[in-house]
């Protein structure tokens, strides 16, 4: 009972259901992105026909009960808080990474690893509460409440990402500097972080990604006053706060221009993700 | 003697990155040790049997989160039936019948790449306009399920794929060499050996979704009472402490008592996939 004709192409025909079906399932999850964009699109395009790219950038202020759509507050508050965040998690998360890699004795690695793989799993409701109640007494609904917070959401990413880079380190880099007799910091700061400064700056790029569009945290702790931010204690509001605040009670324009929001939010993102790939596909050419 | 004062500046040098090294880990560790207390001692208190078990009073001021617990499941549950059969026919899609060189295939894992980036809030609008009002399924658990499907997708195929890549290419040819076909070479050979990684990526996606609160305020809604279907609005547990500590005065203990669960279930899931984790690898040393 060799198999029979007829057995190899019920053979093959089984086989190329399966890839037809693989496929059909790959394209479906391929296509959300695709759709997400079409319907931010969608949703946007009233209030950029109705009210026009110009006033959100030119109106008095964001008063979308009187017909007033600028976002350039919300926008500036997204970036001081990104920044203020990026500026204080990049040397806590690179520290951290150096911690792991060269600092701490094998267990206390390990366990000090965890802890930072736990911190990136905590809820960001549960650190808004958290900040809420525990920082906002001490600095106030504000910028910098903001910042605190945020930067010690993203500084697992940063921290995990930077660690796997400097990993990824060919060891006999180690071992040369090792032999030039370099100081344990004259070899990670002229040769280890060199060598994995692509994969840090990848990393650097994903946290502004979450910093960015993070929405619970900042909502809870900044205040959420619409208002150029002119010192670290003043009240902000950002992009993601806007939206998460008005959407339940937004009319037809104002929610589409929520919509804008969320448009500049994805384009920004994509943005990042592109240059992130294009960091990576650099350092595998060098 | 030159020589020596620069060796003594160097050594002092050291000595300084060390300290700050180890003071950042110690800050670190401190904020979350710091973090982990407040939610104890707060939220241990409240966190009883019948909060548990109990519905919801005076706003959430009093009474339990029963009904939030039900429909968090559900949440979760629609979710995880969507996100499991796609992402799993995508990531083998992508780790055993592509390669680099493939159109489709780059695009899919580009659009992945995209997706794992979008910004929770910015789910939330798209599941607001694309299920509850495009398809009509208004505020319910289902509309919240699916946008959590959509964010849950990259990062349970990225594991999953991640699974199928780490086989010995060996198994392959050995069941191409049995003359299995590629449907039997993928259920009696392949789903076998990453089953481990297939459960640590389901934990993994779980842990996401659980997390989740701004992709499911204007799709499954705030609504605190027991869900009788699918088609209700149902008020997920990180829903619930956002609204107690934003909008119920004197709700912050029992917020506390759903952190405290929230996270307790969050160290749960990650302890198991850890565990999941070491169980594959010491698998593989054994078997290599």
């Amino acid at each position: 009972m060799t198999s029979s004709p007829r057995n190899i192409s019920s053979l093959h025909r089984a086989d190329a259901a399966l890839l037809w079906t693989l496929r059909g399932l790959a394209a479906v999850a391929g296509i959300v992105v695709v759709l997400i964009v079409v319907f931010l699109v969608l949703e946007s395009l009233p209030a950029l026909r109705s009210i026009g790219l110009l006033r959100f950038l030119r109106d008095q202020s964001w008063y979308p009960l009187s017909d007033q759509f600028n976002m350039m507050p919300m926008v500036a508050g997204s970036l001081a808080v990104t920044l203020g965040a990026i500026v204080l998690a990049t040397p806590l998360g690179i520290g951290s990474a150096l911690f792991c890699r060269y600092y701490a004795p094998r267990p206390i690695a390990d366990f000090y690893r965890g802890i930072v793989q736990v911190l990136a799993g905590i809820p960001s409701v549960v650190f808004g509460f958290w900040g809420l109640v525990v920082w906002v007494p001490l600095v106030t609904q504000s910028l910098l409440a903001g910042i605190l917070i945020l930067a010690l959401m993203i500084l697992p990413t940063i921290a995990l990402l930077a660690e796997t880079s400097l990993a990824a380190v060919p060891v006999l880099y180690e071992r040369g500097a090792a032999a030039l007799g370099l100081t344990r910091w004259a070899m990670i700061r002229r040769v280890m972080l060199p060598a994995a400064r692509s994969g840090i700056v990848t990393s650097i790029i994903l946290a502004i990604g979450r910093a960015i569009g993070e929405t619970m945290a900042v909502v809870m702790v900044c205040g959420n006053v619409v208002q150029l931010p002119d010192s670290l204690f003043a009240p902000i509001r950002t992009l993601t706060a806007n939206i998460a605040l008005e959407m339940s009670y937004a009319g037809e324009a104002h929610r589409s221009a929520l919509f804008v929001s969320g448009l500049l939010l994805m384009f920004i993102v994509v943005l990042l993700v592109a240059v992130a790939q294009w960091i990576s596909k650099e350092s595998d050419h060098a | 003697m030159l020589e020596a004062t620069r060796n003594e500046r160097h050594r002092l040098r050291e000595s300084i990155i060390t300290m700050i090294i180890w003071l950042i880990a110690i800050i670190i560790i401190t904020i979350f040790g710091w973090l982990l207390t407040d939610l104890l001692v707060h939220g241990l208190g409240p966190l009883t049997w019948s909060y548990i078990t109990t519905e919801p009073a005076d706003a959430g001021r009093a009474g339990g989160i029963g009904p939030i617990l039900v429909s968090t499941l559900l949440i979760l549950a629609t979710c995880m039936a969507v996100t499991v059969p796609i992402g799993l026919g995508t990531a083998i899609f992508l780790a055993e019948y592509t390669n680099e060189r493939s159109p489709f295939g780059r695009a899919v894992r580009r659009s992945l790449d995209v997706l794992a980036a979008v910004p929770s809030i910015v789910f939330g609008l798209f599941g607001s306009a694309f299920f509850c009002f495009h398809l009509g399924m208004g505020f319910s658990i289902l509309s919240g399920g699916l946008t959590l499907a959509c964010m849950a997708l990259p990062i349970f195929i990225r594991a999953v794929e991640q699974g199928f890549r780490a086989v010995p290419d060996e198994y392959r040819m050995g069941a191409a060499a049995l003359g299995l076909s590629r449907w039997a070479t993928l259920t009696k050979v392949l789903l076998p050996t990453t089953m481990p990684t297939l459960m640590a990526a389901f934990v993994l996606s779980v842990g996401r979704a659980v997390a989740e609160t701004a992709a499911l305020i204007f799709t499954s809604g705030y609504v605190d009472r027991m869900p009788q279907s699918l088609m209700d609005s149902g008020r997920a547990l990180s829903v619930h402490i956002f609204d107690l500590s934003m909008n119920v005065p004197g709700g912050d203990d029992n917020a506390y008592a759903s952190a405290l669960l929230l996270v307790g279930l969050l160290l749960l899931i990650n302890l198991i996939a850890t565990w999941i984790a070491k169980a594959t690898q010491r698998q593989w040393t054994a078997t290599a």
